[in-house]
């Protein structure tokens, strides 16, 4: 098919000498470069874009930019397909594929559109009143239904194939907008040598220019324009950034800013991202973001072909596509008239201007080429699928019938004010231009130049731009003079507002969300009057516009109907981002395993050989266990690494702990007023176990502290609280006791450190560490500690500590060596069965031996419960002990760290369980604890178990019950001593 | 959100920590007769100020300064920021 409504007079920033081929719903059309899927399908005489969201009423575009609210489609196939995509800003290429959306079996002819014959049922917050009875019926019935047939576009469901990046710019002065007043302060600024950033959310900067007939000193404004293009991009100091959209002003200067690097072509380059989201620290910001063109509500105002004004002149002028052949525009002012001029210069029939004002400037046709109707109004349209005529009431009342396919609609310009408001700040109402613009506080930093400002002729906001930069550069510090303008209109601008037609159809002010005059005046009615409960109740101004073209004129009625002033009513909220942002830019690379960094330990690759299965723990990976051929469940290996560290040796790799070194004169008072124990008199060489309250009194942390030397000891933490009780020290050290000498560092990636455990560990560590250190029990008892030099001289760690309750040390070598000496250990042990163990039968052995970890030291848990409270030195003060002192800390049936056992042994015993008394109705309200942490126990036979009890500590020997209500499962169980292994600490000290 | 560092300049906030209302310095003697009392509002009461704050912000991506950084709650204006030893100092903390 032809381009029949393209202008075949040439002119236009088109380039007619290439075709493109595009389908939009299946057919295939042609366009040319330059052209948004919006013009060119308008060139090729489609005007049915899409249907609306809850009527499914046909509709077209509105606009020729980012403020559409109405020609939404589908763009792309396959896991590319974007929803929701503005026809008015996809640039066309080659092959596009677009679909129309919220329409079936087809968008000229759509079953739902008997939505738009119900309309007296479903107009604004039909869904709190209709559909309240029975109650049930909302989640099943109702809300699917209308979810179904209320919507927008479909999502792939597919991964995103594309890249997105992340990206920081710093300037002097980022400019918003390139439009007219957007080149003047480049120029200006550029010229000055100041970083300078331009950015445009167009393909083609330039703005309004792009789409007027202004001269510009003597010549077309494209000359112009094009010229200070040039200039601009030979400056090395000046960025030129189209297709970006600075979508937000976020404090202290700095701006988001999202550039579609790729979305002009099928698909992105290799290796290049679909789109960047640009984090710009600009020391001053220029917004130059011109103003928006306000319709006029009047019945069936959103037909097919009914555009505003200045859209209409944009696509016959910019890329010479006629919206149809004949047209005629409603206007309460000028800039309709300079439509109409347009459209008859390039060949267009002009049916008649409709002009609001009775005192409209006159014209005989035969003069101006067009008629005029002063003092009239457009009160209906019809044309089922597309605009066929509009009904006219002249000024003597009469009526008029009016053929045409297109409708250029005016009612003044919203200067774009939002970004000013991104930071709290409320606009101003001007009067002369009946519309908000820019208040104070603004942004600091920013400010606003052009029609953003409120001022509507050409040469005022070249003047503006021009002078912003130079006050802009002024307050950094840098001179400059505004650069030389050329010659433009400067015709001034007055508005007498006029919102909306008197009468009895429904008249549309937010196409997107199908909100109509009447909405409001029901909103009113029933009590919704502040500005912020009529969005909510109608929900006009959420749709993805946001209300671009629509609040105003709600906003106005509103005020009609309240009887205030338009600014008494007020605006909305202005929010970032201006317009959407695909979660895919805000997420940029951190998806998928990159979403966050991972932590590897030396010996991960170790690990990895051996088959090991690995687990994240926060940031790190960890061998969770590590399966041998022949076992087919992770529970036969966890058992067997269980059994081979209670009868022989295990190893685990323990790195992940956090290592904190803690050196100075005033080391061991540091450290005795953080734990909650004693530490000043630790001897050197020796290792305490260290408690961490809160100051609130819950336990925060455990580990040890092993005292290497009179000035020098090294803090262990839990892997998953390593930076925050770094954190935590930080602030004791500096914002506490500053003049303490005590220094930190956190040194958990400068050790790899393994835990040898089992009856065998002293024979096995005495084939690695050197002769020199004396292994034997006497010289080297449980809690010791040294530094040592292992398999022939490279230093190391030793510590004799143990989670397991075996005989066991921990030993730690430069993170180089780590890979090294988990080798070594691996080789030296073969004789006695060494196993290598994961954090699987670390956690059972460590819950044999009832040691608390996480699920214990959840941030709701005392010393007290933990069996701890006498640890809690009463001679010193250290961080929480006052407040872990208080009477009801624990509540009058206090919690306490229990041991649990099935009575059946063959009964397991989940973590998270309930614990109630045997016989007690299943209520939250009987409840007397829950499981912590459960294990099978290969020692014991049989699951096992550690929980908070109430009053735990005298009902040892009680049997209870473990209820797990999600799992269905009631388990007797006794109440035993949480030390399943070991009670008397034996082996520990052998 | 732009913090200045008394030593660093000019940092992105992304690179801090917050923690709370710098009254956190002033933590009561745990050893004193009305500790109990003392350490309840030094724990729990906080003003909520509309405009002038003083805050802890923790330099975590960076030089681990803990700063006393002044802010105004309702524009995140920062008139201020310092290093919260010296702060500490001033409000007679020492060892």
């Amino acid at each position: 098919m032809s381009q029949i409504n393209r202008i075949n007079s040439g002119g236009g920033l088109i380039d007619r000498s290439k075709t493109l081929s595009f389908t939009f719903d299946g057919r295939t059309y042609q366009g040319h470069p330059g052209d948004t899927l919006a013009s060119a399908l308008l060139a090729n005489g489609v005007r049915l874009m899409g249907r609306s969201f809850k009527y499914h009423r046909p509709r077209g575009p509105l606009s020729a930019g980012s403020e559409e609210p109405n020609a939404l489609v589908e763009l792309r196939a396959g896991a590319r397909r974007e929803p929701n995509t503005r026809a008015t800003t996809a640039e066309l290429f080659d092959g596009l594929q677009a679909d129309s959306q919220n329409r079936w079996p087809s968008l000229r002819f759509d079953a739902l559109a008997i939505n738009d014959r119900l309309s007296n049922f479903l107009t604004a917050g039909f869904y709190y009143k209709t559909f309240m009875w029975p109650r049930a019926f909302w989640e099943k019935v109702y809300e699917p239904t209308i979810r179904h047939a209320a919507g927008l576009g479909r999502l792939s469901m597919q991964d995103d194939p594309d890249a997105y990046d992340k990206g920081f710019l710093h300037c002097d002065l980022l400019i918003v907008g390139a439009g007219p007043a957007g080149l003047a302060a480049a120029l200006t600024a550029g010229r000055a040598g100041a970083q300078v950033i331009l950015a445009d959310e167009d393909f083609r900067l330039g703005g309004r220019l792009n789409a007027e007939t202004f001269t510009l000193d003597d010549g077309p404004a494209s000359d112009w324009v094009a010229a200070t293009l040039a200039e601009l991009a030979a400056m090395p100091n000046l960025r030129l950034m189209a297709r970006t959209t600075v979508v937000g002003a976020f404090d202290h200067g700095v701006y988001g800013a999202v550039e579609r690097v790729a979305d002009h072509l099928p698909e992105p380059e290799v290796d290049k991202p679909r789109q960047i989201l640009w984090r710009v620290y600009a020391r001053r910001a220029l917004l130059c973001a011109g103003a928006t063109e306000r319709p006029i509500a009047f019945a069936n105002n959103d037909r097919p072909g009914i555009l505003q004004a200045g859209a209409l002149r944009a696509y016959a002028n910019r890329w010479g596509a006629a919206v149809a052949r004949r047209v005629a525009v409603f206007t309460n002012n000028d800039d309709g008239h300079r439509t109409a001029r347009d459209l008859l210069t390039l060949g267009l029939d002009v049916a008649a201007v409709i002009d609001t004002r009775p005192d409209a400037p006159p014209g005989a046709p035969q003069a101006i080429g067009y008629e005029v109707l002063p003092g009239a109004q457009v009160i209906d349209t019809a044309g089922r699928l597309g605009l066929s005529d509009v009904t006219v009431r002249t000024a003597d009342g009469g009526m008029r019938t009016i053929s045409c396919g297109a409708l250029g609609v005016s009612g003044g310009w919203n200067p774009a004010v939002h970004m000013t408001c991104h930071q709290g700040a409320r606009p101003r109402w001007e009067e002369s231009i009946a519309a908000f613009v820019p208040g104070a506080d603004l942004p600091p930093g920013l400010s606003v130049a052009g029609a953003a400002s409120g001022t509507f002729s050409t040469a005022g906001a070249l003047r503006e731009g021009a002078a912003g930069a130079v006050a802009a550069l002024a307050d950094l510090g840098i001179d400059c003079q505004p650069a030389a303008l050329p010659r433009a209109e400067d015709a001034p601008v007055t508005i007498t507002a006029f919102w909306h037609v008197n009468g009895k159809g429904r008249a549309w002010l937010d196409q997107q969300n199908d909100v109509t005059v009447k909405d409001v005046k029901l909103a009113h009615q029933e009590g919704f009057r502040s500005v912020e409960h009529l969005k909510r109740y109608t929900t006009l101004g959420m749709a993805t516009d946001q209300g671009k073209t629509a609040n105003m004129g709600a906003l106005a009625i509103m005020a009609e109907l309240t009887g205030k002033p338009i600014p008494e009513v007020g605006t909305t909220m202005f929010r970032p981002p201006y317009t959407p942002v695909s979660l895919g830019t805000l997420a940029g690379r951190s998806r998928d395993e990159d979403f966050r960094p991972r932590r590897l330990t030396p010996s991960h690759r170790w690990a990895e050989e051996q088959g090991a299965v690995f687990v994240e723990v926060g940031n790190w990976m960890r061998a969770q266990y590590f399966p041998r051929p022949g076992e087919t469940h992770w529970r036969q290996t966890v058992d067997r690494e269980v059994r081979a560290t209670r009868s022989a040796v295990g190893v685990c790799d323990v790195t992940t702990l956090g290592k904190i070194d803690v050196q100075g004169t005033d080391a061991a008072t540091f450290l005795n007023r953080i734990y909650c124990n004693a530490f000043a008199k630790l001897a050197v060489g020796k290792v305490r176990y260290g408690l961490m309250l809160r100051e609130d009194g819950i336990a925060k942390d455990d580990g040890t502290a092993a005292r290497l030397a009179e000035d020098h000891f090294v803090v262990t933490t839990t892997t998953a609280n390593a930076v925050t009780v770094f954190r935590h020290m930080e602030f004791c050290r500096q914002c506490l006791w500053p003049d303490l000498d005590v220094q930190l560092i956190s040194t958990t990636e400068a050790w790899a450190q393994y835990s040898v455990a089992g009856p065998r560990a002293r024979a096995l560590l005495g084939r690695i560490v050197d002769p020199a250190t004396d292994l034997s029990n006497e010289a080297f008892p449980f809690m010791a500690c040294a530094e040592v030099t292992v398999c022939g001289g490279l230093r190391a760690r030793l510590f004799r500590i143990s989670f397991s309750g075996e005989l066991a040390y921990e030993i730690a070598v430069p993170t180089r060596y780590g890979d090294a000496l988990m080798r070594a250990l691996m080789t030296a042990g073969e004789d006695f069965g060494v196993t290598a163990y994961g954090t699987e039968a670390l956690g059972v052995l460590r819950i044999e031996k009832g040691h608390p970890a996480g699920n214990e030291l959840n941030g709701q848990t005392t010393a007290r419960m933990l069996g701890m409270g006498s640890m809690v030195s009463a001679k010193k003060d250290s961080i929480g002990t006052v407040l872990s002192r208080r009477e009801d800390l624990d509540g009058p049936e206090p919690l306490r760290l229990v041991g649990l056992r099935p009575v059946n042994a063959a009964d397991p015993l989940v973590a998270g369980a309930h614990l109630m008394a045997q016989g007690a109705p299943l209520a939250a309200g009987n409840s007397q604890g829950w499981v912590t942490s459960a294990a099978f126990s290969p020692h014991v036979g049989s699951a096992i178990a550690l929980g908070f009890l109430a009053l735990g500590d005298s009902r040892k020997g009680e049997i209870i019950r473990a209820v797990n209500p999600l799992g269905g499962t009631d388990v007797a169980v006794e109440v035993v001593s949480p030390h399943f292994v070991d009670p008397e600490g034996e082996k520990l000290r052998a | 959100m732009i913090i200045p560092h008394p030593l660093l300049g000019p940092r992105d906030a992304q690179e801090f920590v917050y923690l709370g209302d710098a009254c956190l310095i002033d933590r009561p003697d745990g050893m004193a007769e009305d500790s109990a009392d003392a350490f309840h509002d030094y724990v729990y009461m906080r003003d909520n100020p509309a405009g002038e704050h003083r805050e802890l912000w923790y330099h975590e991506q960076g030089d681990r300064s803990w700063l006393v950084v002044t802010r105004d709650t309702v524009t995140h204006r920062i008139l201020r920021a310092e290093l919260a030893s010296d702060i500490a100092r001033q409000r007679g903390r020492g060892r």
